[in-house]
């Protein structure tokens, strides 16, 4: 966490007061949320009455999905089908596959170049194959595993032509790349505070005024009546103080760590003839280098990197448990077996050039050595 | 293998092998836990004794794995036990035998795929949680002989066997439960796990017709001719087996009558009474030596022909790829598919697989 957030959020944790209270402590707690409200819609180019705070981009992320999707076929019972894209993060895919198995919802999955890019001409062609069925859209600002930023105001207009919402799950975007809700035309947008140097479970939902949702958590009524549940004042604190910061900072740090991650991509290369880099080459974040090792397993290679004080991962962490192919590489067109060679590296605001150089050190040898251990798992 | 070794723990998340990890971390030598996921769709939770490798599995081997201040990951192993281990078990009931997957998935996985990747990724050896002793490189029984598993290790090869560790053998299941609860680790008191792990209702011939598709078939009386019966498939009957035959005509005095071999070429299962499912000489394809030294000429010794059965005394005799064992006590209910292991007191002496059995006294 950035130590401002942790200061505010540390003061906030020792006042008192139920923010939906009438009584003087109640009312200052509403006062500092309203003031987060406020500093975090000002920071990403929302209205305060925009901010919907959750409890993290997982709640965003359903509420959005599934609470815009409810509102849409409640509005009108043709409107049962999910557009989205083939590499989203698992909290919109399986949102939406379970509208699928549950709400009779139907979905047109958007393919996507080698790139990860999805085109606007493939969203024109999904919608306006049936335009009177479709809910909503959901296209991810940029991709958790490769870093591909998608053209997502194209989208949104693309959208729009045909009278469709479009939500975008931007958690990896805000703090990398300029992120203004109003401009770029979504109708709703998720983002988490831990990605940018906020508490783990603050999160808010961005929801355009004009955007029906019905809520997946029923209550008091809190936050539009959309998400009820006592605010959680620390929450809307440390989140607000982390993003107006990140955002400030936003464009410093994209520079530095782009610098970085250049080096780091270039190094290995160097090192490992045969690394492939995946996703765009220009339209990416500037904190993700992902990578892979033809004839490794990135289980492997993980194990022995890790060893070695190097930290990276295999797919999303959320899938940690149980390692899969990842669906994002496969939607792109890689084979499985190179999608099962691969290592996502990630950079951030403590990144330094001697943490690329610690990577550089070590990465010949341990490829070589996971080489040598193969691809045992898999069955030729 | 002397000194500090780096030592790979594969953890199921089971007691034994959270202990046997602990062991070896207290001897010193640098532990990384590996949990082997084996189903491409693991469950959440674990109901009972049955299934493997869940969620809950997977989180109770990082949770030892934290309590022991060691690294742990987890391998997707899923593709390979589906070919090696569950792909094979199906083909074996085909073809009218039975196999033990425990011991396929010993041989195939645990110290095969997994041995061959720790070697490769720069470990000495692969510790797990398997009741049994290694002394001077050699397999012998667990001192525990209700938890004793050393049928299902006896295929291992010198070689696979020179880079185990099996550091509970010395140790009865009670003590392993009681230095895990003494140890802070939570699955002190976790069931243990029974059964085949990949068939989670346990209804094995309910996962074999899905597999190979119901295929209606006769069951026909040894001692009449007669056709006593029909069933569904083959497939679905071990040698041995007197439940479940659902037969239309009860044997002329009343006697049960169980499976006495079944004929995966005609899809014919035949029954007949307990005696003719006595057998006292064994035959059996592709042993495998712990000593890696074939014996030469007859060797008296123990053999055992299921993983829970008693060890009779017998005659063994070797030639070429295949081994004949003379049982001096007939043995009921020997099972084509089995494994045949031979011991020598505790030692295990080496493992071949069965392909018939019958009476010395009787023409095949």
């Amino acid at each position: 966490m950035l130590p401002e957030a942790v200061t505010a959020v540390s003061a906030a944790l020792g006042e008192l007061g139920n923010p939906s209270s009438l009584h003087g402590s109640g009312r200052r707690a509403r006062r500092r949320v309203e003031e987060s409200r406020e500093r975090l819609a000002e920071a990403l180019g929302a209205r305060p009455s925009e901010v919907i705070f959750t409890a993290g981009g997982t709640e965003a992320d359903n509420l959005a999905v599934k609470g815009v999707f409810w509102a849409r076929r409640g509005a009108d019972p043709r409107r049962r089908r999910v557009i989205a894209s083939s590499v989203e993060h698992h909290a919109v895919l399986d949102a939406v596959e379970w509208l699928v198995d549950h709400e009779g919802a139907d979905v047109t999955w958007l393919p996507v170049d080698r790139f990860g890019q999805v085109s606007p001409a493939a969203l024109r062609a999904a919608i306006a194959e049936s335009p009177d069925s479709v809910a909503l859209v959901s296209v991810m600002w940029a991709n958790n595993e490769v870093g591909t930023v998608q053209p997502v105001a194209e989208l949104a207009a693309v959208a729009h032509e045909y009278g469709v919402p479009l939500h975008t799950d931007a958690v990896q975007a805000v703090g990398a790349l300029p992120v203004d809700f109003a401009a770029s035309g979504v109708d709703a947008l998720t983002m988490t505070g831990h990605k940018l140097g906020g508490a783990y479970g603050s999160g808010a939902l961005l929801l355009r005024r004009e955007a029906d949702c019905v809520p997946l958590l029923h209550g008091g009524g809190q936050e539009r009546d959309v998400r009820s549940g006592t605010l959680d004042v620390p929450g809307a604190v440390g989140l607000a103080v982390a993003t107006s910061l990140a955002v400030q900072r936003q464009a410093e740090l994209a520079l530095r760590v782009a610098a970085l991650r250049d080096a780091l991509i270039e190094g290995v290369q160097m090192a490992v003839s045969d690394v492939v880099a995946n996703g765009h080459p220009v339209e990416r974040l500037p904190g993700i280098a992902h990578l892979s090792f033809p004839g490794c397993e990135g289980d492997s290679l993980l194990m022995l990197l890790d060893a070695r004080g190097v930290e990276c991962s295999t797919g999303s962490a959320c899938s940690a448990g149980v390692a899969q192919p990842s669906h994002v590489l496969i939607a792109m067109g890689a084979p499985a077996t190179l999608a099962r060679s691969s290592l996502r590296f990630s950079l951030g605001h403590t990144s330094t050039r001697a943490d690329i150089d610690a990577v550089l050190d070590v990465i010949a040898p341990a490829v070589e050595r996971a080489r040598r251990a193969g691809l045992t798992t898999v069955v030729s | 293998m002397t000194g500090r070794l780096k030592v790979l723990a594969a953890m199921s998340g089971g007691v034994d092998s959270a202990v046997a990890a602990a062991r070896v971390v207290d001897a010193g030598h640098d532990v990384t836990g590996v949990h082997l996921a084996l189903s491409a769709a693991p469950a959440t939770l674990r109901h009972g004794a049955r299934g493997c490798c869940t969620l809950e599995d997977a989180n109770d081997a990082r949770r030892a794995a934290d309590v022991l201040e060691i690294p742990f990951y987890v391998w997707d192993l899923a593709e390979r036990f589906r070919a090696d281990v569950i792909d094979d078990f199906v083909n074996e009931y085909a073809a009218g035998r039975t196999p033990n997957p425990c011991l396929r998935c010993n041989e195939k996985i645990k110290f095969s795929a997994v041995l061959d990747r720790a070697l490769a990724l720069g470990f000495d050896a692969v510790v797990t949680g398997h009741h049994a002793r290694l002394v001077d490189g050699r397999l012998m029984r667990s001192v525990d002989d209700g938890k004793d598993q050393s049928y299902v290790l006896a295929v291992l090869t010198p070689r696979q066997l020179s880079r185990a560790m099996f550091p509970l053998g010395d140790s009865t299941k009670v003590q392993v439960r009681a230095e895990a609860a003494a140890r802070g680790l939570q699955v002190a008191d976790k069931p243990d796990s029974h059964d085949i792990c990949f068939i989670a209702d346990g209804d094995t011939r309910g996962f074999l017709a899905r597999r190979l598709g119901a295929q209606d078939g006769a069951i026909v009386d040894a001692v009449s001719g007669d056709v006593v019966g029909s069933h569904g498939g083959s497939f679905g009957f071990t040698v041995g087996q007197r439940r479940g035959l659902h037969l239309d005509r009860p044997a002329p005095g009343g006697e049960p009558r169980y499976v006495l071999s079944i004929q995966p070429v005609t899809n014919t299962v035949v029954v007949g009474p307990g005696e003719l499912l006595d057998a006292d000489e064994i035959s059996a394809d592709a042993p495998v030596w712990t000593s890696g030294v074939t014996p030469t000429g007859d060797v008296g010794c123990l053999v055992q022909v299921r993983a829970h059965g008693t060890a009779t005394p017998s005659t063994i005799t070797v030639s070429g790829d295949s081994v004949v064992a003379r049982l001096r006590a007939p043995q009921r209910g020997v099972a084509a598919g089995q494994a045949l292991v031979m011991y020598d007191g505790d030692v295990v002496l080496g493992s071949a697989t069965i392909s018939a059995a019958r009476r010395a006294d009787v023409p095949a």
